[in-house]
């Protein structure tokens, strides 16, 4: 937290955070509510494997452990992963570039906030009635089947965060297009300004299908449509492909930031210029191009045909080749280097071997006969917690302590976070390894429990024993973000002493205008150029200092994402005939408009900071600004 | 985001040329709707008369993509300076919707 | 960006819209916006086609009964049209000419309220004879299709009576020239969709 915001009251907090539009605060509530989600899809993964720990458990019953795999990953996934990569992203890209703030701060605010309540309101089902239970992936013909209101709860819910991040997507795209500071050209850019720039456009692309199949699924489900539903000449393969037509981007815009966040640290902390920049640049493009392209991967034994598996099959196998690049120049930055093994660097080092044993499965599985054995077996869940887990999830960590320091001006504790590691890292392993053999040997996913005659047992208690360990990481992780934060000891600029991009040259936490006066950029890694040439400022400036124009905070961002939440009660319960729900629709329908409308009629011109303000900040002091 | 921007008063005639590219323009963009209603009339004129399926279906899909350009590089000046992103991210997006229709229309599984 | 900055048409610049960085930043993520709208109705469209004329065995519905051409005829002109008179708007707009600018754009938001209104009775016709939403999976596709595009048409016009009655009396601003410009855009975007529509779902359905 910001010693700024312990002097004022805890309401003023509050408020301050409800209504800010600064990309760093921002930053902060998304990673608050993506790591509380994580705790949140971590306790259901801790259910299942209490659950699986023994054949013929009845810790769970049949219906309840269906939940709860189905909100472990539709948690974890977006709720959990993309938030606090979103976060990263809104911390650091704009400081990357050189930017003052986002291209569109107010619309950051709303995307933020439609996140947060799509993702209360998909938890809320825990308490109204049951969860959705028909996967992450939410099949049709299991969906239009489930009782209750789970599945509602599930579309509508992620059709508000769905919007909220896909407005983050633009933002970001239009900040990279437009606000570069001068001299930042694309390829000056650093690599995790890159693969959020990919990640956004994947999320651009990606997730209108997604939207259109929720529209679809909400309206078979509550306004008695019938895409889906075949005995009215509805297909429900047509969610499928529309889902995968999303969730195949999708891993990469998890994955691609991931490989940003790894990017900068294997540079900073090998003291090496990143090893062939443009190769990972554009093996970062093919990726996000080549995404596009396989995601019948998930589907080749739906029957699509020979000559479509083939074609996908071929697709899938492609990707290894941008993805090798992207380890191999890794690797070779590594190699050579003045290496410190600082905690972001453990968890990158540990990334390289985990990610391509992931890899190599992703291949195995893109053989289409061979998928057609390994299909929805544990192998495939081995498969896919090696890539996210292996990955994104590796990734989140390291970033968290690389950035940590950035975001709140001190920095956690090394020792804890080698604990963290070496739990978490060795947790993992445990918990999943086995299971590609859980898998060979024939355990399907998503059963609740297994016979005590299936040889089966040993392997699912060695894999629950794994998770403990990796529970145990995390809590050390949170008694490590208690004591850093009750000890809060300052740091200053650049506090791992290599940093070598923009963020690193301003104080941490950058002033709420990020730079008094904007940087010119002279080359890639601009921050270690000027280190080099013994510039004490870090930077050379591009405009005299002078005044500096700012967005006005504005409450209408969270107005409007409550007023969805509402409907979205009434849409849910229209159908079972609640008087009322139609009173409520309506009622947060026009909540939200009336909102929008109020901030298109009334100009919002934003406000100036002047030379005298920043001239006295630079002397040390206010930070806020307020 | 500073950005006070600089007023620039044009000469009378620096004024008077644009004012007349502008004109220039605006006949151009009559023309572009001119041409507009006459593909359309060919569509709509080709399914009453009643022509054979596999004549009509591509034609009026080729005259259909021909109006999307015209409205897109004249209407909407996607020609112009300043759009070679936009230009990049249309054009990828009619790629995944290209590839999305194709999907619908070969294998989706009955 | 001073928003009383007053400008004479030798004054206004070249390209109003992107003057002002807030305009550049609109103006590309609008494109965007675009970019995303296009992969929307692309899935919409996808669905329709596998969905086209399937239904409950013993479906009395087909595209190629159900469809007449002529009003549909009337509703492509009417779009159409309204595409050039927004045209028009935007280029009183760039002259810095407000009041003609408003006169096209009437005339845009009344052509837009005509085919709304078609729109609307063609829906209702169906629904008339049976072929409600909830019909069959060919109306659901249907529906949802054509009713997308006319929500769009729908947010447009509401956009630019929204645009026109804010700025009534106080004209052209840098603050407000690319507000307008977006919602010219928007508006060309509705008819592409359209041409689509008309071809696909129409033509292509009249057809068989």
């Amino acid at each position: 937290m910001s010693s700024i915001a312990q002097k004022k009251g805890f309401g003023a907090t509050i408020w301050d955070f409800m209504t800010t539009v600064d990309h760093k605060k921002i930053a902060i509530l998304y990673l608050m509510s993506g790591g509380f989600f994580f705790l949140v899809g971590g306790i259901e993964a801790m259910l299942i494997r209490i659950q699986l720990v023994k054949a013929g458990n009845d810790f769970l019953s049949a219906g309840t452990f269906n939940e709860v795999i189905t909100m472990h990953g539709t948690t974890m996934i977006f709720l959990a992963s993309m938030p606090i990569l979103l976060a990263f992203m809104n911390a650091v890209m704009p400081l990357q570039i050189g930017a003052r703030d986002v291209a569109f701060p107010f619309l950051n605010s709303l995307g933020f906030w439609l996140f947060f309540f799509g993702g209360i309101f998909l938890n809320l089902s825990w308490f109204m009635g049951g969860a959705p239970d028909a996967g992450w992936t939410n099949y049709a013909s299991l969906a239009l089947a489930s009782e209750g209101h789970g599945i509602d709860f599930y579309t509508l819910g992620l059709t508000i965060s769905g919007f909220g991040t896909l407005i983050a997507g633009i933002n970001f795209l239009v900040t990279i297009i437009n606000m570069r500071a001068p001299g930042m050209t694309y390829m000056r850019m650093p690599l995790f300004t890159w693969t959020t720039f990919v990640a956004s456009a994947l999320i651009l692309l990606a997730f209108p299908p997604l939207t259109v199949g929720l529209f679809f699924m909400v309206f078979d489900r509550l306004f008695g449509a019938s895409f889906f539903a075949v005995e009215m000449g509805g297909n429900t393969i047509i969610w499928e492909h529309l889902f995968w037509i999303f969730g195949h981007p999708e891993v990469y815009i998890l994955i691609l930031p991931a490989f940003g966040i790894f990017s900068e640290i294997f540079a900073i902390f090998s003291r090496k210029r990143l090893f062939g920049y443009t190769a990972l640049v554009f093996a970062t493009i093919l990726i996000g191009f080549y995404g596009f392209m396989v995601w019948a991967h998930h589907m080749f034994t739906v029957g699509l045909g020979p000559t479509a598996n083939a074609v996908f099959a071929l697709a899938t196998m492609i990707i290894a080749v941008p993805t090798g690049i992207k380890i191999f120049n890794w690797l070779l930055t590594i190699w050579g280097g003045n290496i410190s093994f600082s905690v972001p660097m453990i968890y990158a080092v540990a990334f390289i071997p985990t990610f391509v044993a992931g890899g190599v499965t992703g291949v195995m599985q893109a053989i289409a006969p061979l998928d057609y054995q390994l299909h929805d077996s544990y192998f495939i869940v081995a498969h896919f917690h090696y890539v996210i887990v292996g990955g994104v999830v590796l990734a989140i960590l390291a970033g968290t302590h690389l950035y940590w320091p950035k975001m709140f001006g001190t920095m956690l504790s090394e020792k804890l976070g080698k604990w963290t590691f070496w739990f978490f890292f060795l947790g993992f392993h445990l918990t999943f390894f086995i299971q590609h053999f859980l898998g060979l040997m024939g355990m399907p996913r998503r059963v609740y429990t297994f016979g005590a005659d299936q040889g089966w047992d040993l392997f699912n208690a060695i894999s629950s024993s794994g998770a403990i360990l990796m529970a145990t990481g995390v809590i050390i992780l949170l008694v490590n973000v208690v004591m850093t934060i009750v000890k809060n000891e300052r740091i200053g600029n650049d506090p791992w002493g290599d940093g070598r991009t923009l963020e690193w040259a301003i104080p941490s936490p950058p002033p709420f205008y990020n730079f008094a006066q904007t940087p010119l950029v002279r080359g890639l890694d601009t921050y270690w150029i000027e280190k080099m040439d013994g510039n004490k400022k870090g930077m050379i400036f591009a405009e005299p200092l002078g005044d500096i124009h700012m967005p006005n905070g504005s409450i209408i961002p969270f107005v409007i994402s409550l007023g969805m939440f509402i409907a979205s009660f009434g849409a849910l319960y229209f159908m079972d005939g609640k008087p009322w729900a139609l009173a409520v629709l309506i009622g947060g329908l026009t909540l939200m408009f009336a909102s929008m409308l109020v901030r298109s009629l009334k100009d919002d011109l934003g406000f100036h900071i002047t030379k005298a303000e920043l001239l006295e900040d630079a002397k040390g002091g206010n930070t806020d600004g307020h | 985001m500073a950005h006070d921007t600089h007023v620039h008063v044009r000469s009378q005639a620096e004024f008077e040329y644009v004012k007349k590219k502008r004109a220039e323009e605006m006949r151009g963009h009559l023309a572009t709707f001119a041409i507009m209603i006459f593909l359309t009339l060919i569509a709509f004129t080709m399914v009453a008369a009643g022509f054979s399926v596999y004549l009509i279906v591509p034609i009026i899909l080729l005259l259909a993509g021909i109006q999307v350009v015209l409205q897109l590089y004249y209407f909407m000046h996607m020609s112009g300076k300043g759009h070679g992103m936009i230009a990049f991210f249309m054009f990828s997006g009619m790629f995944v919707a290209f590839i999305t229709v194709l999907t619908f229309v070969t294998i989706i599984w009955w | 960006m001073d928003i009383n900055q007053k400008y004479t048409p030798q004054s206004w610049p070249d390209h109003p819209e992107t003057a002002t960085l807030e305009g550049k930043n609109k103006f590309v993520g609008f494109w965007l916006l675009l970019a995303a709208e296009t992969v929307t109705f692309a899935s919409l469209f996808a669905t329709y086609l596998a969905l086209k004329d399937k239904g409950p065995s013993g479906m009395e519905f087909s595209a190629a009964g159900l469809f007449e051409l002529p009003l549909v005829f009337a509703m492509t002109m009417i779009l159409l049209t309204s595409s050039l008179t927004s045209v028009y708007a935007m280029h009183h707009m760039k002259n810095y000419n407000f009041k003609a600018m408003q006169a096209w754009l009437a005339i845009t938001v009344l052509l837009g309220l005509t085919f709304l209104g078609l729109e609307i009775y063609e829906f209702n016709h169906y629904v008339h004879i049976g072929f409600g939403y909830t019909n069959s999976a060919f109306s659901s596709a249907f529906f949802t299709l054509v009713g997308t595009h006319g929500a769009h048409v729908l947010f447009g016009l509401s956009w630019f009576i929204a645009l026109m009655l804010r700025n009534a009396k106080r004209g052209l601003n840098m603050y407000n020239a690319p507000k307008f410009y977006l919602a010219s855009l928007y508006w060309h975007f509705i008819d592409v969709v359209w041409v689509f529509i008309f071809t696909v779902v129409y033509l292509m359905g009249v057809i068989g």
